[in-house]
């Protein structure tokens, strides 16, 4: 009914490296509803990576999980064994990455490659073989049927990454997580891809993890946002809200680099000034006031707490004035 | 992470303070490390180190057990066994040494020229070096001793020549992918010559896997010479080489085994050190590997 | 004013081996002509702006301005001086004139040299042993923001932001005239890019140094640029003064570029212009105007004859048979070119 598809609560990752444990993603919690777009908006060393390699279960080798939980459709995934993590990849969860050409064996037929991800159906050869046809087409590919015989290296990357959709989608999961899926590829077709996405979802009624740093595309395609910073979540809600009406000095500062938002022209283009913080030495206080305009003595000393600004739409700043936690 | 290098101020070691830091840290390459710098060390000081001259005859004390006087006894000719390993490491560091060093300057030179080049040099290049190495290396060898007689210079010459093609095809093949690259490419539009690139920009981005293929090779080297003095083929007696010593070993096994313990232990020692050594390097040498590959 | 930097019909064309035949070099799969006849000019002190997406030949175009690539055709002028057909060593000393930052920030770097090794490395080929490098090296780097200990790090120890900021470094080392930027901000998270731009807007004011900036992102030229081309398929369908473009594109495809990036406001309406399937290859031109097959604008002429180069005045430039056709359809004029 109204369960979230996934519903992360308090997930915390670290990595173990020589200088000590790097915190990549702390106390992150929020959840995906059935039929619904999130994405997830963040710049480099914002957790995101990681984020996604807790979710599907492909962490690094020297990455521990602190705590928290990550329940998809109500089933904790961190209590998954490998093999049963393993029956879920491709099914009910699959992805998408970002690099088209790396996606796909080079030296199998995409034909060959679509039906190979259906062996745990129960299905005739032939009638894989349809399946994939169909869904190509579904993609937006001309002459499905006889491409399925071509090699990736004949399609270009749009193509592929349209492809990369396709088999994503195939099993009709529950929850598609797309990692920045269009970022390779150039503007007129990422709208295209877009597009495509967009109607594929209403289509189909699976909900979709979109993570991108563009903003314009977040904008345009997802229901909700979060936004991360340095590991943490610190602001989230309906789009329209979040983009609108921007809570957090991050989001805010980040909505005004944004290009597409600048309407004069000018010599000195906005920034935010400063780095991220060590993430293994990490301040006490909010994560962001080395490079906050706005920070204020708490700011230093005390970790902001979530706070609600309006219905759903909420943001981790000890300036808001509402002191309800949401 | 990437931000964990932005706000970390680096503690400059050095690349080679780097390497070091971590070859230490392997135990493999730790004991690769201590067996060569014995074997490098017995082999340089082996003139003070020998009790006895290895070459000087002591009929009366022949075929001994080891003993105080003589640690792993004597030979068919009284001459002390010890002092004869001993001196048959620096024969085996004197063709190794020179050996490698030639093959990996040539080979690394012809390499660079090949890989970089224009497509005819790199053909012609190429023919020069499938045309040695379709010859079998003792075939050659036992031809050029036959031709020149057998020699240290001889051994030296043969295995060099035979090597350069192994060396040569690497750094090729090394030199091709980095040719693409794009600082390459920056320094060109900086106006660098061909020889700027390939002295400061590309040599210096081969010599790390060349330097563990080196060490690796040296254990090969030693053993080919050894096993042309075992022939007879390589150094000519008395000179004491461990190919001679075993060689000797073999007719005495029944009166006492030290001899050919003496040849195969320091050739067994030398091969695990080199090849520890070797292993140990390639993890280092690659920065993006270090502390990551055997070192955990 | 003459222009610093005159490119007359410029062709740059690249063999293909194809086949087994190829293989053996014995037979040519055709030519590849990446560039196909572009002219432009770029005055002193002044910032181009080329753009266009992946196909479009701009970094070839660019390549071959600072010599790394040979112009099959046409001419390139510097200061009055043709560049094409120059051998190298004839080419070296312009070098210190004509600059490229590449794309890959930390590719483009030597990994076995430290930064300030390859922020000296222009003093060292031009020969310019006298000069004090630690010194030079201490100037550079503080000039474009970077403290003084970064010159003892090596590439793989930068972020990319540090890395591009090194590029530029090493290509303002010798006080150049003309700065090529292959995607200067490519990469860059969003709040950095500005960053990137401010410095090299500022390193122009100081220098009087004209910059030719390539780059697939319109948002990005918007700021920085005097004048923009942009580039399909190894031509050039448009050109103007920046603002013209952005208030008043002639050109469908520089019209589809300007909707692809949308901003980020939910609310925004986007009637958008949108191209059918992808671009061709360069080995199978299109007839007649080459953007026909994408074009949601074509008509039957465009795909027998090829349109030319019209002037509007202005210094304003494009080739297509029916500009304004669009006119009818206002609202998407409006929206899109806000």
């Amino acid at each position: 009914m109204n369960t979230p598809v996934l519903d992360i609560k308090n997930l915390s990752v670290g990595y173990h490296t020589q200088r000590g444990r790097l915190k990549a993603l702390r106390n992150v919690s929020f959840a995906i509803p059935q039929n619904s777009i999130v994405g997830i908006v963040g710049e480099s060393g914002c957790g995101k990576s990681t984020l996604i390699s807790a979710i599907i279960r492909l962490l690094a080798g020297n990455a521990e999980i602190g705590s928290g939980q990550i329940l998809f459709k109500n089933d904790d995934l961190l209590a998954k064994t490998e093999n049963q993590m393993r029956a879920l990849r491709g099914v009910d969860l699959s992805m998408v990455f970002q690099d088209p050409m790396r996606t796909h064996n080079p030296v199998l037929t995409i034909g060959r490659q679509m039906t190979d991800i259906q062996y745990r159906d129960q299905l005739t050869k032939a009638q894989k073989k349809e399946r994939a046809a169909e869904m190509l087409s579904l993609v937006g590919i001309p002459d499905a049927a006889e491409r399925l015989n071509q090699y990736p290296h004949e399609f270009s990357g749009g193509m592929r990454q349209r492809i990369a959709i396709a088999m994503a989608l195939m099993a009709r999961p529950s929850l598609l997580i797309a990692d920045e899926p269009t970022t390779a590829l150039d503007a007129t077709l990422e709208v295209q891809i877009i597009k495509r996405l967009r109607e594929l979802q209403s289509e189909i009624g699976c909900s979709i993890l979109f993570i991108s740093h563009h903003l314009g595309v977040i904008a345009e395609l997802c229901d909700y946002v979060v936004v991360m910073y340095a590991g943490e979540v610190i602001e989230q809600g309906p789009v329209r809200e979040v983009f609108h009406t921007p809570a957090h000095p991050y989001t805010s500062a980040l909505l005004r680099c944004d290009p597409g938002n600048i309407r004069e022209k000018t010599r000195n283009l906005p920034t935010i000034p400063g780095e991220i913080p060590d993430l293994v030495d990490l301040p006490a206080g909010c994560v962001f006031q080395s490079r906050c305009a706005q920070a204020v003595d708490s700011c230093v000393t005390a970790r902001p707490e979530f706070r609600n600004v309006a219905g759903g739409h909420s943001a981790a700043c000890h300036l808001l004035g509402e002191e309800v936690p949401a | 992470m990437d931000q964990a290098v932005k706000t970390n101020p680096v503690k400059s070691r050095g690349e080679m303070g780097e390497m070091f830091y971590h070859l230490i840290r392997d135990p493999l390459g730790l004991t690769g490390l201590v067996i060569v710098v014995l074997i490098v060390f017995s082999a340089a000081f082996a003139g003070q180190i020998v009790p006895y001259d290895p070459i000087a005859l002591n009929i009366p004390d022949r075929l001994q057990g080891p003993s105080l006087s003589h640690l792993l006894g004597t030979d068919q000719l009284g001459r002390d066994t010890f002092s004869r390993m001993v001196m048959g490491g620096r024969v085996a560091l004197q063709v190794a040494l020179p050996t490698i060093i030639g093959a990996v300057s040539i080979g690394t030179l012809l390499g660079m020229i090949a890989g970089y080049g224009p497509r005819w040099l790199d053909n012609l290049i190429l023919l020069f070096f499938d045309t040695i190495r379709s010859f079998p290396t003792v075939m050659f060898a036992l031809a050029v001793v036959a031709l020149i007689g057998p020699s240290l210079n001889t051994v030296v010459f043969v295995i060099m020549a035979t090597s350069i093609p192994t060396y040569g095809r690497v750094v090729r093949t090394m030199t091709q992918s980095l040719k693409s690259s794009e600082f390459i490419d920056a320094e060109k539009s900086l106006g660098a010559t061909t020889k700027r690139i390939l002295g400061v920009h590309i040599l210096p981005n081969v010599l790390g896997p060349i330097a563990v293929l080196a060490a690796m090779d040296i254990p090969t080297i030693v053993g080919l010479e050894a096993g042309l003095s075992f022939l007879g083929m390589g150094v000519r007696p008395p000179t004491p080489s461990w190919g001679s010593l075993l060689n000797d070993g073999y007719a005495l096994i029944r009166n006492t085994p030290w001899p050919i313990i003496a040849g195969g232990l320091p050739l067994i020692l030398t091969t695990l050190g080199f090849t520890f050594l070797g292993e140990a390097l390639r993890d280092v040498v690659d920065p993006k590997l270090r502390g990551r590959g055997g070192a955990r | 004013m003459s222009a610093l930097l005159e490119i007359n019909d410029v062709f740059v064309r690249f063999t293909v081996r194809g086949g087994l035949l190829g293989a053996i070099g014995l037979a040519n799969a055709g030519d590849i002509e990446a560039v196909s006849g572009v002219s432009l000019k770029i005055k002193a002190g002044e910032t181009y702006g080329i753009v266009g997406e992946s196909g479009s030949g701009k970094t070839t175009l660019a390549r071959a301005v600072a010599g790394l690539h040979h112009a099959s055709e046409g001419s390139i002028n510097y200061n009055g001086m043709e560049l094409r057909g120059l051998t190298e060593s004839r080419f070296r000393p312009l070098r210190r004139d004509i600059v490229m930052m590449f794309q890959d920030p930390t590719g483009s770097l030597s990994p076995r040299l430290t930064v300030s090794s390859l922020i000296t490395e222009p003093f060292r080929i031009q020969g310019m042993k006298g000069k004090d490098l630690d010194a030079e090296a201490g100037r550079l780097l503080s000039m474009v923001g970077l403290p003084r200990e970064f010159g003892q790090r090596y590439p793989h120890q930068l972020s990319g932001g540090q890395a591009r900021r090194v590029g530029v470094a090493r290509a303002l080392a010798l006080d150049p005239k003309l700065l090529i930027a292959d995607e200067p901000t490519a990469g860059l998270d969003v709040s950095v890019q500005g960053e990137m731009l401010n410095l090299l807007a500022a390193l122009q004011d100081r220098m009087g140094l004209a910059i030719m900036i390539i780059t697939h992102n319109l948002n990005v030229v918007r700021h920085i640029t005097d004048r923009v081309g942009i580039m399909y398929l190894g031509k050039l369908v448009e050109e103007g003064p920046t603002e013209a473009i952005f208030s008043n594109p002639k050109h469908p495809y520089t019209l589809a570029l300007l909707a692809a990036n949308p901003e980020p406001d939910p609310d925004a309406n986007l009637a958008r212009i949108e191209l059918n399937g992808e671009p061709p290859s360069v080995l199978n031109r299109p007839h007649g105007c080459e953007f026909h097959t994408r074009c949601p604008f074509v008509q039957p002429r465009c795909r027998t004859e090829t349109p030319d180069w019209r002037d509007h005045g202005e210094s304003r430039f494009h080739r297509c048979h029916f500009p304004e056709i669009w006119d009818a359809e206002q609202p998407v004029l409006e929206k899109v070119a806000q």
